[in-house]
């Protein structure tokens, strides 16, 4: 029955689209089989991963560039991620407050996540979903997280290109040498070019994010800093958002050429996956009933201060690794 | 199906500009741990339906105030409908007279919610009589 799923999803049913993704959403057999059958069809659209604090305009600014993406005849995707609740579990999704303009185009396809209880600023299945829309023959995705505070940098290891989105009062030069965030933009955007002090902030940014990249005389075999392109934009006059999307499309050309292995940024992206899923597995081998017991009196040994929290890992990991020589 | 989160679309269709209610309905819904999804004012029947199906919602809860609530809500429920959608849960309220009703539940609204409904009742109605849709 999934195959079939995943065969109408490709075929343009958007009703069976989402329905995959709320079978890969909520990571069931179903979804999971479609995923090995989309796969090997996904790997050909822009993964652009959006983000910024909570209200510098993420929404509002991956919907004018949807505008523009549309204008020169793209198919554009959307997940826009919202925080789940840590104490009851549900969750406002509200980016679409902002992108119902494009709600009745059928080549834009918007979908919110609630980011259940995944830190990082996405949800666990963020990537999955993107791949299905990949396969689906959406050629520009924009992965929209979760307002970030600082430190919220999963993105950059699932997207091609990161663009960081600041308001133009976010802050003096320290702010932007900081580590975290910034570091890990291709592009940053200072949105609410409208605004008193967006000039400034732009200066500023740009001044600071190129500092290491002209000194790094010393730095050997060691990563450097990426040096991001800084943007002035306004998504709610439509200034330079254009501009924003003629770098993005700039930075796709320069994916493609990397080649089929769409170089680093992909896999980045495999190992990001595949440790998710590895994770997953492993908690869910573990709590099979036959281990139930094991687990148990492990996680209380370690409650008690009995045991270190290593030393567990490596007894449960042992566990796993004898039920599989006996089988 | 395992045990996830129900997914609940808050709209408000037509043009009345007030949403206070629509939001502190969301924020009520949340907090009993439903995960929603809200338009936005001033929507048409075609972007809740568009919006619906993108999200694969439970529910549709309908927000509307103006008074133009048998003209959109029929037209909303055909949409889904047409959509294939009909396992979708659909719910109502604001002001909406007695009379109107029983013509609003032929058109397809399950349940209509008039001022001075708690949180619980809606959310409890939802848990009650959501459909398991199976893919």
């Amino acid at each position: 029955m999934s195959a079939s799923l995943a065969e109408r999803a490709r075929s343009g049913d958007r009703r069976a689209l989402a329905r995959l993704l709320t079978e890969v959403e909520n990571r069931t057999t179903a979804g999971e089989q479609a995923l090995r059958a989309l796969y090997p069809l996904a790997g050909r659209a822009h993964l652009v991963g959006v983000t910024g604090a909570p209200g510098s305009g993420k929404s509002t600014l991956v919907a004018a560039l949807t505008g523009k993406a549309r204008a020169a005849g793209r198919a554009v995707a959307v997940i826009a991620i919202d925080p789940s609740s840590p104490i009851t579990g549900g969750a406002i999704l509200g980016d679409r407050v902002r992108m119902q303009i494009h709600a009745t185009d059928s080549d834009v396809f918007i979908r919110s996540m609630a980011s259940r209880g995944h830190a990082g600023g996405l949800a666990a299945s963020t990537v999955a979903a993107a791949a299905v829309m990949d396969a689906a023959g959406f050629g520009l995705i924009f992965i929209e997280t979760v307002g970030t505070g600082q430190s919220e940098v999963e993105v950059a290891a699932i997207a091609d290109t990161t663009v960081v989105v600041q308001a133009p009062d976010m802050g003096d030069e320290v702010q932007a040498i900081k580590a975290g965030l910034l570091e890990v933009a291709d592009i940053v955007v200072v949105n609410k070019s409208d605004r008193p002090g967006a000039d400034r902030a732009a200066a500023q940014l740009r001044a600071m994010l190129t500092v290491g990249a002209h000194s790094d005389r010393a730095a050997g075999d060691r990563p450097r800093p990426k040096r991001p392109e800084v943007l002035l934009a306004s998504a709610l006059t439509g200034a330079g958002v254009p501009e924003l999307l003629g770098a993005l499309d700039r930075r796709e050309a320069v994916h493609r050429a990397a080649g089929a292995d769409g170089g680093d940024a992909a896999l980045k992206r495999a190992e990001a996956q595949i440790s998710g899923i590895l994770a997953q597995r492993v908690a869910a081998q573990l709590r099979e009933p036959a281990r139930a017991a094991q687990r148990a009196t492990t996680l209380a040994a370690v409650a008690a201060h009995e045991i270190d929290p290593f030393s567990a890992a490596d007894r449960l990991l042992e566990l796993l690794r004898a039920d599989r020589a006996e089988d | 199906m395992t045990d996830r989160p129900l997914k609940v679309l808050i709209a408000k269709p037509g043009l009345d500009g007030h949403d206070r209610g629509a939001k502190v309905l969301a924020r009520g819904l949340r907090d009993e741990g439903f995960e929603v999804i809200y338009t936005g004012l001033r929507q048409t029947p075609e972007m809740v339906v568009s919006a619906a199906l993108q999200e694969d919602v439970d529910v549709v809860g309908l927000s509307i105030l103006s008074g133009a609530h048998m003209t959109l809500l029929p037209k909303i429920c055909a949409g889904l409908r047409e959509q294939g959608m009909d396992d979708v849960l659909v719910t109502a309220g604001g002001i909406i007279p007695d009379d109107d009703i029983p013509a609003l539940e032929q058109a397809g609204v399950s349940r209509v919610f008039g001022p001075g409904t708690t949180i619980r009742e809606v959310a409890e109605f939802i848990r009650a009589n959501v459909k398991r849709r199976e893919v």
